[in-house]
C-alpha cells in the first residue's frame, strides 16, 4: 500500500458533428454490409461527449494538477472549434483518408491533445451516443504512424 | 476480484484564493472561483471497494457498513459546509476538486478495513471530477 496516490483531472466537453462511414477499399455492397445504416451517403450526425483525463502533481499554490482555463482553452482549439457542426469526412484532413469511426475519432483526439504542455494527457473518451462509448490511451504504434503521417502532410 | 462502487452525494460551497499571491493575480488564476463570497456545489463522490467476496456472507464488505463509514467521515464532516473554513484536513490548501478528491482518500483508506480502497471519484459537476488511486491501480 506504499504505492504513490495518482490522482486525476477529468472533464466532459461537447459538440456535434456529422459523418458517413464509407471505406473506398470496399466495394458498395460490401460498404452497405459493413456499416449499414451508417452508409447513407448523405451522412448523419451525433451529439459527441468527449471525456478526457489528465494526471500530474498538484501545484500547492493553486491546488490544480492544470488549470481549467487552459485545458478548456485547449480542447476548443483542438478539438471542438475544428469539429464542432462540421461533416468530418470533408472538414477534418485526417478523415479524408480515413473512416471517421468514433474509434479514430477516439484516436484523433488523443494525438490533438496528448501535447498539452501542463498535464499529461491519460486518456481521451468519446461517447458518440449515450449507448457507444470509445476509450484511447494512446500506443507507441500509432503515435509513430501519426508522426509519419503528418510528416507526408496528411493533416 | 469484485470491484464494488458506493455513491454518495453533498453539497457545499468553497472558493479559491491563495493568500501568498496578489489579488490580480488571485483573479487571473481563479477566475470566478476567486468570489470572496464562496459559490457552491452539488458534489457526487463514488467510493470503490476492492476484494473478494467473503464465502459466507456473499460480500466483500456490508453495503450497509459502507454507507455508515461514508456518512461519519464524508457527509457529517463535508455536507452543507464552506469547505475553506469548516473542514480542517483542507486547512491552508486550495479546495479543488483534486485536493477534496486526495483528503477524501485519506479520510477513507484506513477505515475501509475488508477489501481495500481501490478508488476515489469525486464530482464537482457532471462535467468536472477527480479520480484518485494508487498508482498503478486505475482500471475497474
Amino acid at each position: 500500500m506504499n504505492d504513490r496516490l495518482k490522482i486525476e483531472l477529468g472533464r466532459r466537453y461537447r459538440f456535434s458533428a456529422s459523418h458517413r462511414l464509407h471505406s473506398d477499399e470496399l466495394s458498395e455492397q460490401e460498404n452497405r454490409r459493413v456499416y449499414g445504416k451508417c452508409n447513407n451517403p448523405h451522412g448523419h450526425g451525433h451529439n459527441y461527449v468527449v471525456e478526457v483525463r489528465v494526471s500530474g502533481d498538484i501545484d500547492p499554490a493553486t491546488g490544480m494538477i492544470a488549470n481549467l482555463m487552459d485545458l478548456d482553452g485547449c480542447v476548443e482549439r483542438e478539438v471542438i472549434e475544428p469539429f464542432d457542426h462540421k461533416l468530418l469526412n470533408e472538414e477534418v484532413a485526417v478523415f479524408r483518408k480515413h473512416v471517421p469511426t468514433t474509434e479514430n475519432l477516439c484516436k484523433e483526439i488523443y494525438q490533438r491533445l496528448k501535447h498539452f504542455p501542463d498535464a499529461k494527457v491519460e486518456s481521451v473518451r468519446v461517447e458518440e451516443t449515450s449507448n457507444n462509448a470509445f476509450e484511447y490511451a494512446g500506443e507507441e504504434l500509432w503515435d509513430r504512424l501519426a508522426v509519419q503521417q503528418k510528416g507526408k502532410g496528411s493533416d | 476480484m469484485i470491484y464494488l462502487t458506493r455513491k454518495l452525494e453533498f453539497s457545499a460551497s468553497h472558493l479559491y484564493h491563495n493568500p501568498a499571491l496578489s489579488a490580480e493575480e488571485n483573479k487571473r488564476i481563479f477566475g470566478k472561483c476567486n468570489n470572496p463570497h464562496g459559490h457552491g456545489h452539488n458534489y457526487t463522490l463514488e467510493v470503490t471497494v476492492a476484494g473478494e467476496p467473503d464465502p459466507v456472507t456473499g460480500m466483500v464488505l456490508d453495503l450497509k457498513e459502507l454507507k455508515e463509514i461514508l456518512e461519519r467521515e464524508i457527509t457529517y464532516r463535508m455536507d452543507h459546509r464552506f469547505l475553506n473554513y469548516e473542514v480542517p484536513e483542507l486547512k491552508g490548501q486550495i479546495p479543488t476538486c483534486e485536493n477534496i478528491a486526495r483528503v477524501i482518500w485519506n479520510l477513507l483508506e484506513p477505515k475501509i478495513t475488508k477489501g481495500r480502497l481501490h478508488k476515489v471519484r469525486l464530482y464537482e459537476t457532471p462535467d468536472l471530477f477527480a479520480d484518485c488511486y494508487r498508482n498503478g491501480a486505475h482500471g475497474a
